[in-house]
């Protein structure tokens, strides 16, 4: 009793001094920023609608480089811990009665649109809101469906692992081409097109194509790995 | 008032952000406490949004309607939270992992329990 | 003028009121349930701070991947918070 009077009252002196100095910024003004030379630069040098895309691939490509890699040690570090030698007596399974019509009906029609609407998403990343990160979860979303509708779905891990390793060498294979040509890394090197067409932005089009396809494999691997896992045969916790 | 209401976006962020580390502090169960990361998560995302914001501004896509001189709104945070929402996620599922890890060893899913930390 | 106030008052009471019930709930379904509910409001947050890739991201990465992700984790532990609580549910569906 006495530990939850003393958390609210520290929680409380928290909120009030992150309050105090929130109010010193004021919201919605205008300030001069980097931002300011981003958005500046976007249509004109580098011909790219949207330029939170050219912030993330383009002019800050390095770090995107470093949130691919994370997604990746995240995905080992789940496989590796959820492993689990299958020993004799061990049902692999997921659910015990079949889903009902409707649902394996409406998935059959739903799941191509679905995926057709991730790739989309991401092939057209540099023009309208979205882009690789948002396809590749959208993609992703469509793959549970299956795998939660119907039973003999599988998902081949072998074919996840090789998307997902031969996007990443496109990735910083694309990087290391820019320093070969005596550019930096991540440097353009392909001709820009004009603005609000499809093959406009050099090289960050096939950038995010890249990433797309590494995302949705990954989290496709995630789902299947924490949906399938061996357990025996004595479950009453539900 | 109407300055009230736009001081209200910090307010719903900071809001956010007491409520998760309310949760992570004095809650018992492992599932709670991974809950709370996910809120505190929210409430940081909104916070950096929310300072970015011009009034009067719109979204920074160039569409063909967009005339020279309209006002943008800042791209930086943005990006910089679409980063952290995709790791954010990766984070709570390889914490998810560990609890589950913790419950088939121990038999019991709440922090009072697990007591043995040998050195 | 005064829709936009009443929006942004119900989309305000909606997110915290989410979040301080899925701190509170002892039903941990309920509370998971919750957290979805919290990353639909922060989507709408979002929209309205004039910025779609975000909205998009949260949207499809909170609402359906991280749910999913807490429901199999219910299924692998326990599902309320407490062994008392769930004595009194099963005593309370017995005298129904």
């Amino acid at each position: 009793m006495i530990k939850k009077v003393l958390v609210i009252a520290l929680i409380a002196v928290i909120g009030f001094s992150l309050m105090n100095v929130m109010l010193q910024i004021p919201f919605g003004e205008k300030r001069e920023t980097v931002g300011d030379y981003y958005l500046q630069k976007s249509p004109q040098e580098l011909k790219v609608a949207n330029s939170v895309t050219a912030i993330v691939v383009s002019f800050r490509g390095f770090d995107t480089l470093g949130e691919v890699t994370v997604l990746f040690l995240a995905a080992m570090s789940l496989a590796s811990i959820m492993y689990r030698r299958k020993r004799k007596g061990d049902i692999e399974i997921r659910a015990k009665k079949p889903s009902s019509r409707i649902l394996q009906v409406g998935a059959q029609i739903i799941f191509p649109m679905v995926v057709v609407l991730g790739a989309y998403v991401f092939i057209h990343g540099h023009l309208t809101p979205g882009g690789g990160f948002q396809g590749g979860a959208i993609i992703a979303t469509a793959s549970l469906l299956m795998l939660i509708t119907y039973r003999k779905f599988k998902v081949n891990h072998n074919t996840i692992t090789w998307i997902e390793s031969i996007a990443g060498i496109v990735f910083v294979g694309i990087g290391m081409t820019g320093l070969l040509k005596g550019l930096t890394f991540l440097q353009n090197f392909l001709e820009l097109g004009e603005l609000n067409s499809l093959l406009s932005g050099g090289i960050i089009g096939i950038i995010y194509v890249a990433v797309g396809f590494k995302v949705a494999a990954e989290l496709t691997g995630v789902i299947d790995t924490v949906l399938l896992n061996n357990r025996p045969d004595n479950n009453d916790n539900n | 008032m109407d300055q009230l209401l736009t001081i209200s976006f910090y307010g719903t962020a900071i809001a956010l952000i007491a409520v998760g580390l309310y949760a992570v502090l004095a809650k018992k169960n492992l599932l709670k406490i991974v809950i709370g990361l996910s809120i505190i998560d929210g409430g940081l995302h909104l916070l950096f949004v929310a300072i970015g914001y011009v009034k009067g501004g719109t979204a920074p896509i160039f569409s063909p309607e967009i005339t020279s001189n309209d006002v943008m709104v800042d791209p930086v945070p943005q990006a910089l939270v679409l980063t952290a929402i995709v790791i954010g996620f990766a984070v709570t599922a390889v914490a998810l992992s560990l609890v589950i890890r913790l419950y088939r060893h121990h038999n019991t899913a709440s922090i009072d329990q697990i007591k043995n930390l040998k050195w | 003028m005064i829709w936009q106030i009443i929006i942004l008052i119900v989309l305000i009471i909606l997110t915290v009121g989410a979040a301080i019930y899925a701190v509170v709930a002892k039903n941990l379904l309920y509370a998971v349930v919750s957290t979805g509910l919290i990353s639909l409001g922060l989507s709408m947050f979002f929209f309205i701070l004039q910025a779609p890739d975000v909205a998009l991201t949260e949207a499809a990465i909170g609402v359906a991947l991280t749910t999913i992700i807490f429901i199999i984790t219910i299924r692998n532990t326990t599902k309320y918070e407490d062994v008392s609580d769930k004595k009194k549910s099963i005593e309370r569906r017995k005298n129904d």
